[in-house]
């Protein structure tokens, strides 16, 4: 008998890809009938705010895993949205434009249009992503504060750049016969922000991000890969010294983090009602999900899903209160740092305070019981 | 030749107004190791409250208040400007005092958001009418108009002049002033012996007998102080002044921060090399390049400062133990 014999699984494949395909697709049948039951249940304006925590949740889980699994403190997240969203809404935008002559939206539900969208997003988040690579290369010189001020310095410089590009060209013609000049200053709109990007988010594509975006986090803790990460968090050099590329771990979740950031963003520029425009890559917007993560607990991906639902609920429940809302916002978030500095969850998951006899399902027999 | 001397004057007093908001930021790192987000606001504050002494303090020598003809008598001036210092040093011991100190043994990654929230908060009660008001407003001259110096360069009609304001000559002297009161309290001092022991080991420094609670106040009071000097130098020279939480303050301080960075956070020299390198790097861009980028430059500048000597200029190398 050879080595080789011994390695084969007996298992099936197909049952292990259906295994692990199943709570991605328990997720998007979860995001179809939020789709298509939510609106006619709660109404336009609630439908609004669910897909508003939704791409906050996408954000800040995504930011969890630079600054909670990794330990890398990054104030440029929005940056990483920012320019997913411009990238994505470029492409929509563009792309309408040639091909039916108009930016407005086309197709139904899961119609062309939609498939072009989702084809931006990701593009999105591959641009995004590359530009992760770039801002995570210093974080193998730099650590803690100073890495922060790096990565605020991008969002920065970011923002400034983006005031500087040129006017939309919302014309079909004009832009078939416009010279090659007119895309040298990219026209995505300058100062005033990129705007009549078609307005495809829906609470589908959302949730259906959401789900692969929980799912790929949750797994990346539990995986050897994550664990790799995790012990960057709790020492570096002492992570280094037990033979774990610090270097391509702190990259890897700069490059994964930026890409969800990007399709995050890509899903923003096309809500309605939502004009992208440069200063959502300064750092206020980037505090907003840092205070996210914090508040949720760094690495714990339920708690920044919790905080993220709570912080895009809070601005409409003291929207009576506007001129109060980022006071009342500024004090909760100091309360919370002085009487819980872990953050509402620490580093455990929601089902860790569960009791006991929850976590194993009634018809599932529990481990000692199988043992006997 | 007179463009780059304009520059550069305009430079050295923007250069200073940068060191003095800088000092507060690397005083407070280096003792207590974390970025006091909430320290431009005590710029603003200091801009803001001298804007209110001088609303009110202007009528009693019988001067229109938003628009006086000549400036208020120079007792007022500097009693304007030791007011906003004492104001200023205040609300920098209560911020320490209420929301620093709870944290004290907290991560370092907590009291940062804290100062974010500190930020946040100083910010928008700013805003409330009560307080400062949310509209713009123009700071009234609380200093004669006079041009020190008008130095003509080239003949007739290219003549250009290179002139150097009193305001840019009282900026230069007194943080000049500060500065140098700064250095020898910290190195010439008790009070400044116990800070750098503080700095060096908070523990120890307890060990030893130093109050630590008392040199952290101390630290926080001074840096403000020196904030608030900015903030009062800052709107004598450019005298609109924008709502509370507007961006051009955030962005003054988030300057004088990556000066303090630049200099090598937690060095008090370093800081006012950092603040001059910074105005410089700023105003020479903005003429010589384009001013749409004067944001760009400055943290370029830091991100390169960074990664070529991680801990700034006259930082020195940290040592890391497992």
């Amino acid at each position: 008998m050879s080595a080789s014999d011994v390695l084969i699984e007996p298992t099936s494949h197909g049952v292990n890809i259906l295994k692990s395909a199943a709570p991605i697709l328990v997720g998007i049948a979860l995001a179809v009938g939020i789709q298509f039951l939510l609106p006619s249940t709660v109404g336009p304006y609630y439908s609004r705010l669910v897909i508003d925590a939704g791409i906050a949740m996408i954000l800040a889980v995504s930011l969890n895993i630079v600054n909670g699994m990794t330990g890398q403190f990054s104030i440029g997240h929005a940056g990483f949205m920012t320019i997913g969203a411009y990238t994505a809404g470029s492409i929509t935008f563009y792309s309408s434009l040639l091909i039916w002559g108009t930016a407005a939206k086309h197709g139904s539900f899961l119609g062309s249009g939609e498939w072009m969208f989702v084809i931006a997003c990701l593009c999105g988040g591959i641009t995004a992503s590359i530009a992760g690579f770039v801002v995570g290369l210093p974080s193998l010189r730099l650590r803690g504060d100073y890495l922060a001020i790096v990565t605020l310095g991008f969002g920065e410089i970011l923002r400034v750049v983006l005031q500087q590009t040129g006017k939309v060209v919302d014309n079909a013609e004009t832009i078939r016969n416009a010279p090659l000049t007119t895309f040298a200053t990219v026209p995505v709109g300058g100062a005033i922000g990129f705007d009549g990007i078609p307005k495809y988010t829906s609470l589908f594509w959302v949730y259906a991000f959401l789900a692969i975006t929980v799912i790929f986090a949750y797994r990346l803790k539990r995986s050897s890969f994550g664990r790799a990460m995790l012990s960057v968090r709790e020492d570096e050099i002492a992570a280094q010294a037990m033979g774990i590329n610090t270097s391509r771990q702190k990259l890897l979740a700069f490059i994964t983090a930026a890409f969800f950031a990007g399709v995050g963003g890509g899903l923003l520029a096309h809500e309605s009602g939502v004009i992208i425009s440069p200063k959502d890559a300064g750092f206020q917007r980037s505090f907003d999900y840092v205070i996210m993560t914090v508040l949720g607990g760094r690495g714990s991906i339920t708690g920044v899903m919790l905080a993220a639902i709570l912080l895009s609920a809070l601005p409409e429940v003291l929207r009576d209160f506007e001129r109060y809302r980022i006071i009342i916002y500024a004090a909760l978030l100091i309360f919370m740092m002085l009487s819980r500095p872990q953050g509402l969850f620490g580093i455990h998951e929601i089902w860790d305070f569960f009791p006991k006899s929850w976590k194993t399902l009634p018809w599932k027999k529990s481990p000692r019981e199988e043992a006997r | 030749m007179a463009d780059f001397l304009q520059t550069l004057m305009t430079a050295l007093a923007i250069g200073s107004l940068y060191a003095l908001i800088a000092l507060g930021y690397t005083m407070v790192y280096g003792v207590l190791k974390f970025i006091n987000f909430a320290h431009s606001d005590i710029v603003v504050l200091g801009a803001w409250l001298s804007y209110s002494f001088a609303i009110r303090a202007l009528p009693l020598v019988g001067l229109d208040a938003h628009n006086p003809a000549t400036p208020p008598p120079i007792w007022m001036t500097a009693g304007i400007f030791v007011a906003v210092l004492a104001l200023c040093s205040l609300a920098g011991f209560l911020i320490e005092r209420l929301a620093y100190r709870p944290l004290r043994r907290a991560p370092r990654l907590n009291v940062l958001i804290t100062a974010i929230g500190v930020s946040l908060l100083l910010q928008n009660v700013g805003q409330l009418d009560f307080v400062f008001g949310a509209s713009p407003q123009k700071m009234p001259a609380l200093l004669p108009n006079w041009e020190l110096l008008r130095i003509p360069f080239g003949q007739g009609e290219s003549i250009r002049y290179v002139v150097l304001p009193l305001i840019d000559c009282i900026i230069f002297a007194v943080s000049g002033l500060l500065m140098l009161a700064l250095e020898l309290l910290i190195f010439r001092s008790k009070f400044g012996t116990a800070l750098r022991a503080v700095s060096f080991n908070t523990d120890f420094a307890a060990l030893m007998g130093i109050p630590v609670d008392r040199a952290i106040s101390l630290t926080f009071m001074l840096g403000s102080a020196l904030a608030g000097a900015a903030g009062f130098l800052y709107v004598l020279k450019f005298p609109s002044m924008n709502q509370p939480a507007h961006s051009v303050w955030v962005l003054l301080g988030l300057k004088a921060f990556v000066a303090a960075v630049v200099g090598g956070i937690g060095n008090v020299r370093g800081a006012v090399l950092g603040g001059f390198i910074i105005a410089f790097v700023e105003q020479f861009g903005a003429y010589y390049i384009s001013s749409n980028y004067r944001d760009v430059y400055v943290f370029s500048l830091l991100i390169l400062i960074l990664l070529i000597k991680p801990t700034g200029l006259l930082g020195s190398p940290v040592r890391e133990k497992v």
